[in-house]
């Protein structure tokens, strides 16, 4: 994103704090992720210190720092989906990928994230890619689950 | 744009002239759950089948949220006669539309059938699952499209409104809710009535009232259902409870894993606007108030109610002692009162019904429904509504349909993170707030996790702690660095490297936490810790003296030489994993 395009985005959005956490949601859907200069340009936008900001920025899990890759893995690790399997499935998803959760492949291809609860308890283990659910996910689905995506581009 | 409460009446009889009810209603259940499993396929196959056989005007496409019975998503229920069809597939759909819709026969092999007697039941009502339940709040979702205003009108929605702005004075509002016996779902239970009464005392130029939709408990899932399902019976509630409180602005936060929530929630404010329910002079009444939406950004700390108003500011989501409590100084230091998604949506009952009519269903001190997540190891999961003093038992073997794949009941998870276990002899435990508490666990928000003997309590423990210990928010010591240190020990004993004095060591810590944490999640962190400990004290002696896991799950220790995987049944050498 251009400083222009990010002047355009903050345009018609609010200044008070209260508007920080939605400026920065906006800004993570366009972008993926917060860069050093978006801090720069929020934190002027809303008048508080870059130091400040990054204190909010990071106390939640939702916001990224670093650029994903270009496919978004999330497997759930609630508790329903712990007791389902979930934790095999998990584990085999780190190996397929080879990459710690937070991590991303070195081909860029894929991020690998937790989340600890989808709310799709009753079918679980549940895996999201891309936005899309599968549910009850097998340790042995692990592998074809990757390979479609990589199909897919 | 209404006006005058008398328009709301008017509308629904409108609406029902204008939309003749068609003679045969296919309903897809779209909820999280339906989705995951395919909802979206089956919707656009009956799309794809009405037009090809040019049914569009004769059969009725209705999609509504969750119906519950999430085991068996993706469902079609058809109306009128309620027949239940669960796991369709889109290529069961020409002949669902051939043979049920057109020619009225049911499809046998689509119908369910109970995994234990081999019954099957072609209607919904007629299903185990449903019979026991009593679906107050959520017998409607069969009938509401969360997209259209005009569904819920239909159900009678804005009626409690209008009854409450025009025929009821601010306190007595407030006496009928207390008078219900209303109390507080998410999960402390406070009576809602009083809390609201408190709010309103204060002096101040201005209050605010929250919604706390930040569901955060794994593997509990009932609010963001409300909120995809029915939301305006949440939004209707609030402008109640702003009424008697006088507040003037409102806020819902939305955790933002649950998208479909976030969207149908705002869908419905900004319906709710556009038609006069929110915003100035509310059905032409002196009443003003507004509601304002804000998605949560994965801090589990946030449902805690200091730290979720410091969240709303644009804050570290940090919590901070009590009192003040909110009532006194919320949302930027005026009075503000918060109560969670599934209280809010009881309100428009309340005043709909009466609070005489209310208070007759439940146990003595827990009046109404509660609409439970029955997840994990169970045969029939999905969301269950049952009124208070139902026994345990009744809702996982009568509903729930008992234990998956014939396996053994070990315990089922009642309150989340901050709850506790009840292990077998509770079975017969009648479920309110106070009996939860007495029994060792809590009614929390709703989750009920059961599990079975392949679970093993100290990893289960294990993944609790290690959940807690992650979603601190730092402020304090004991929590911050208490349960860190209880989650390093749980995972040295699921790797078999676990000593005796470890369990010393963890009552200990858990105790002290508990006592000296700054708010309800260290306060109560420790709690599936030493539940565990409590009723299977057994589990980590295995771990710690024999090295070994029965239910098969500590890997660490499977790999260890001569033991046995229960889950795989064949022997193991060390380095091997599983």
């Amino acid at each position: 994103m251009t400083g222009v395009e990010m002047d355009d985005l903050l345009r018609g959005l609010g200044r008070e704090l209260k508007d920080l956490t939605g400026i920065l949601h906006k800004i993570q859907a366009e972008c993926g992720h917060i860069s050093p200069q978006a801090i720069r340009r929020v934190a002027e936008h809303l008048n508080i210190t870059e130091n400040e900001l990054y204190g909010v920025l990071t106390f939640y899990k939702a916001f990224r720092l670093r650029p994903r890759g270009k496919h978004l893995v999330t497997v759930c690790q609630g508790t329903s989906c712990h007791v389902r399997g979930g934790a095999g499935v998990f584990d085999e998803m780190k190996k397929e990928l080879g990459v710690e959760p937070g991590g991303t492949t070195p081909d860029r291809m894929f991020s690998l994230e937790t989340v600890n609860c989808l709310g799709c308890c009753a079918i679980g283990p549940t895996v999201v890619i891309d936005g899309t659910y599968h549910s009850r996910v097998s340790i042995e689905e692990v592998d074809s689950l990757v390979a479609e995506c990589r199909k897919r581009k | 744009m209404l006006t005058h409460p008398s328009q709301i009446i008017a509308w629904k009889a409108r609406i029902l002239e204008e939309r003749p009810a068609p003679k045969k209603t296919a309903v897809v259940s779209n909820g999280i759950c339906g989705r995951a499993s395919g909802s979206l396929g089956i919707i656009a196959a009956l799309n794809r089948e009405l037009d090809r056989r040019g049914l569009r005007d004769t059969v009725g496409l209705e999609v509504t949220g969750c119906h519950g019975f999430c085991e068996l998503e993706p469902n079609i229920v058809i109306l009128p006669e309620g027949i239940y069809y669960g796991r369709v597939k889109p290529e069961d759909i020409p002949s669902i539309i051939e043979t049920t819709i057109l020619k009225n026969k049911v499809i046998d092999r689509l119908v369910y059938a109970d995994p234990k007697t081999g019954r099957r039941y072609a209607l919904q009502k007629d299903i185990p699952f449903y019979r026991k339940q009593m679906r107050l709040l959520t017998e409607d979702n069969l009938r509401i499209d969360p997209d259209r205003i005009e569904d819920y009108i239909l159900a009678d929605g804005y009626q409690a409104l209008a009854k409450a702005l025009f025929d009821m004075t601010a306190e007595e509002v407030i006496r009928e809710v207390d008078a219900a016996g209303l109390r507080g779902r998410g999960g402390a239970g406070f009576p809602t009535g009083k809390k609201w009464q408190f709010c309103r005392k204060e002096i101040a130029d201005r209050r605010y009232i929250i919604c706390n939709a930040d569901e955060g408990n794994p593997g509990t899932y009932m609010d963001r259902s409300i909120l995809v399902a029915n939301p305006h019976s949440v939004i209707e509630g609030m402008i109640i409870g702003a009424y008697a409180i006088g507040a003037a602005e409102g806020y819902i936060y939305v955790r933002m894993e649950a998208p479909q929530a976030v969207r149908q929630v705002t869908i419905a404010r900004d319906q709710a606007r556009k038609c006069g329910l929110l915003g100035r002079s509310i059905l032409g009444s002196e009443f003003h108030f507004d509601i304002q939406i804000v998605e949560g950004a994965g801090a589990f700390v946030c449902g805690e109610e200091t730290s979720l108003m410091a969240s709303i500011e644009g804050r570290r989501a940090v919590s901070r002692q009590r009192p003040p409590f909110p009532a006194q100084s919320g949302l930027w230091g005026q009075p503000t009162n918060i109560n969670n998604v599934e209280t809010w949506a009881n309100v428009p009952l309340i005043v709909k019904r009466g609070a005489e009519w209310y208070s007759l269903i439940g146990t003595p001190k827990s009046k109404g429904t509660k609409i439970f997540s029955l997840v994990g190891k169970i045969r029939h999961g999905g969301q269950v509504e049952v009124p208070m003093g139902i026994k345990l038992r009744e809702i996982i073997y009568d509903i729930g349909g008992g234990i998956k794949d014939g396996k053994k009941f070990k315990a089922v998870q009642t309150g989340g993170p901050a709850g506790g276990f009840l292990p077998a002899e509770f079975l017969d435990l009648a479920i309110d707030y106070d009996n939860l508490v007495q029994a060792g666990s809590t009614m929390g928000s709703g989750g009920m996790i059961v599990v079975d003997e392949t679970t093993c309590m100290v990893d289960l423990a294990r993944h609790y702690m290690h959940f807690t210990q992650e979603e601190s928010c730092g402020k304090c010591v004991p929590c911050r660095v208490g349960t860190r240190q209880m989650h390093e020990i749980l995972v040295r004993i699921t790797r078999g490297e676990g000593e005796e004095e470890d369990l010393a060591r963890l009552q200990e810590l858990g105790e002290s936490i508990m006592v000296a944490s700054l708010c309800g999640l260290g306060q109560t962190a420790p709690n599936p810790v030493l539940s565990t400990l409590r009723h299977f004290r057994e589990e980590y002696f295995e771990h710690i003296r024999h090295r070994k896991c029965a239910a098969g799950v500590c890997r660490e220790l499977l790999s260890l030489p001569g033991q046995d995987s229960p889950r795989t049944g064949r022997k193991t050498n060390k380095g091997q994993h599983d």
